[in-house]
């Protein structure tokens, strides 16, 4: 187990974290702001992943297709609140739950009309090759500007909610939703902008994993529940719990999925080994959900006191 | 009750007609259609009746349908050792989930109960001795003993039919009871419940793992019906699935799981199954994307009849206990 595999696995976890903390963040806005549960977040992710593919094609440029997929997936977000998602929030979780059930079955099978089952999304030639960081380290240059975009996304996030006055309007909505209401916040219009920033997020996510795993129909099933699992460990609402429990989670399964079959392989027969580190790995960011919650059962930073 | 009777009267007179008629292949449909009501009407009791939002219920199914199928491959046959092994283990698997859930509430309850659920998935996809993502194939349906034949069609019907008999006359009796009123007490308000004295997280512990045995029990009769476990029975859309067809039903109704898995069911193999000509005109392949009518149709029924299909048949006079 060399230091540069270590290296290697470690960064290959925060990439993994930073794009979940950009799923998480518009998810943990929606619930802490709306109060409202909304499964269909990772149809927006597959949605801009299809959206980013056709416009690369289209514009021939990888760059100029994912910066006009971002926008349009925002736009998509905002009609769907408008237009559906905005009857549920007076109702109850479980009629949320359902109706966003729905939505996720009703928009595979869109995706499927217009798409297919899945699409080519290639990486830019230009970064398709590693570069050495340090001597000795050589690191993916796709993966390294995931890196930069999830850093330099998570930083404006930061400025937008800290540093502005909708920033402020939205805090106020996640800490106490009746009061800011009583104070005359336009509450209608922040949650449609709210959820097209959170469509954003989803498309920047979509269109950057894209080429690293498949961009196929249910590709955002699987990873929402990572993303619940984010904003569940790190407190509904809170900006800082979604980041943090973003990298948590991704180090852990990384790093879990990277080593722990070694690790038992050390001190175990190989036969049992083999079968009992990827099964543990595998369900490694679980048993970190369950011992937080069983300590701390609001996540670790709950927006609301 | 007097409809109970009627409706499991033409349950049990089902097969007899279709074997008449030579189409045993809809009795094995219906067979599955009632595997399906069982863990719907399970779900059906955190649901409706302990507002407990539970959106792993397919950990429960899977737990069953696993334990009932490794022991079918390795070679203990009989129905009276596996069923009730799979109904024990699910209903542990539940006071396990259960007992950490439970100390959250609201939105929090909903996502860790469906992340433990996709905990499941993940651990049953690695357990490569027991076919990991591919699924278990069993040799057989477990045996029931008696001299009846389990792999006979008619004669499974007959046994998932009083199983189902079975779990519905237990969820009218459980309502009724002290239990079940306090459960019902709890869902209305659970501050005063907490109040006049009720242990309100032990009550709703026991609630969940005789849901989750139920629930093991549906599992254990799939496995025997299609004679393989199949891993995605414990993925999250299954879980959804099953919401979907208590929420069609009627949240809180005796009959409303079963009434929601069977008009699912029937739906998917009605649109499978029989083309409709001026529909095939407009859209050639619009069975392929059958995803989106059930969608559209669930989204409709959420959103214009959330008391399902027992709410709008149910006269004023009968509103969910």
């Amino acid at each position: 187990m060399s230091w540069v595999l270590i290296a290697e696995q470690s960064l290959n976890g925060l990439q993994f974290g930073l794009m979940l903390f950009l799923l998480a963040a518009g998810l943990t806005l929606v619930f802490g702001i709306m109060d409202m549960i909304n499964l269909a977040h990772g149809s927006l992710y597959m949605l801009g992943a299809f959206i980013a593919a056709s416009l690369v094609q289209v514009t021939g440029s990888f760059a100029a297709g994912v910066l006009l997929a971002v926008p349009a997936t925002a736009l998509l977000g905002m009609i769907l609140e408008v237009s559906i998602l905005r009857t549920l929030y007076a109702r109850d979780h479980l009629s949320q739950v359902l109706a966003t059930f729905a939505l996720i079955l009703i928009l595979n099978e869109a995706v499927r009309l217009v798409w297919g089952s899945d699409a080519a999304l290639a990486m830019p030639q230009a970064l398709s090759g590693p570069v050495e960081l340090v001597p000795g380290l050589m690191y993916p240059a796709y993966r390294l500007l995931i890196i930069a975009v999830g850093l330099a996304v998570a930083v404006f996030l930061f400025l937008l909610i800290n540093k502005t006055r909708i920033g402020m309007l939205v805090r106020a909505g996640a800490s106490n939703r009746e009061m800011a209401l009583a104070m005359g916040v336009n509450i209608q219009a922040l949650f449609t902008l709210v959820f097209g920033v959170g469509a954003a997020l989803c498309a920047v996510a979509g269109a950057l994993l894209g080429p690293l795993l498949a961009v196929q129909v249910g590709m955002g099933e699987n990873i929402l529940i990572l993303a619940f699992v984010v904003i569940v460990i790190g407190g509904i609402g809170s900006m800082r719990g979604a980041l943090l429990g973003a990298l948590l989670v991704g180090i852990v399964d990384t790093i879990g999925r990277a080593f722990l079959p070694i690790a038992f392989g050390a001190f175990l027969p190989p036969q049992f080994a083999s079968a009992a580190g990827p099964a543990i790995a595998s369900v490694a960011i679980y048993l970190l959900m369950a011992l937080i919650l069983f300590f701390r059962p609001q996540g670790l930073f709950p927006a609301r006191g | 009750m007097r409809r109970s009777i009627f409706i499991f009267a033409l349950l049990a007179a089902f097969p007899l007609a279709m074997s008449a008629a030579g189409q045993l292949f809809y009795v094995g449909m219906v067979s599955r259609m009632m595997v399906y009501a069982i863990a719907a009407t399970s779900l059906n009791l955190l649901l409706g009746y302990g507002g407990m939002i539970s959106f792993g219920h397919a950990a429960f199914v899977g737990t069953g349908a696993y334990v009932a199928g490794i022991l079918l491959a390795e070679g203990a046959a009989s129905a009276w050792l596996g069923w009730p092994a799979a109904v024990v283990a699910a209903g542990a698997a539940a006071a396990l989930i259960g007992a950490v859930s439970l100390r959250t509430r609201g939105v929090y309850f909903i996502m860790i109960t469906l992340a433990f659920a996709q905990m499941m998935f993940y651990l049953v996809n690695s357990m490569k001795a027991y076919g990991g993502d591919e699924g278990l194939s069993l040799p057989r349906r477990a045996q029931l003993g008696f001299g009846l034949d389990s792999a006979n069609e008619v004669v499974f019907y007959y046994a998932v039919l009083l199983l189902l008999g079975l779990v519905l006359y237990s969820l009218h009796r459980l309502v009724r009871s002290r239990f079940g009123r306090v459960i019902l007490a709890i869902r209305e308000n659970e501050a005063r419940a907490e109040a006049i004295g009720f242990p309100v997280y032990r009550y709703r512990l026991a609630c969940f793992v005789i849901a989750g045995a139920a629930g093991g029990l549906a599992g254990a009769l799939l496995a025997s019906h299609g004679k393989y476990v199949n891993p995605n029975v414990l993925h999250w859309t299954q879980s959804g699935t099953l919401m979907i067809m208590v929420i069609l039903g009627g949240v809180g109704r005796l009959w409303g799981g079963a009434l929601g898995a069977f008009v699912l069911l029937g739906l998917e193999q009605l649109i499978a199954d029989y083309p409709i000509a001026w529909l095939a005109a407009l859209a050639p392949n619009y069975q392929q994307h059958a995803g989106l009518a059930v969608g559209a149709a669930m989204l409709a029924i959420v959103l214009y009849a959330p008391q399902g299909i027992a709410g709008l048949l149910a006269m004023k006079k009968d509103a969910p206990a």
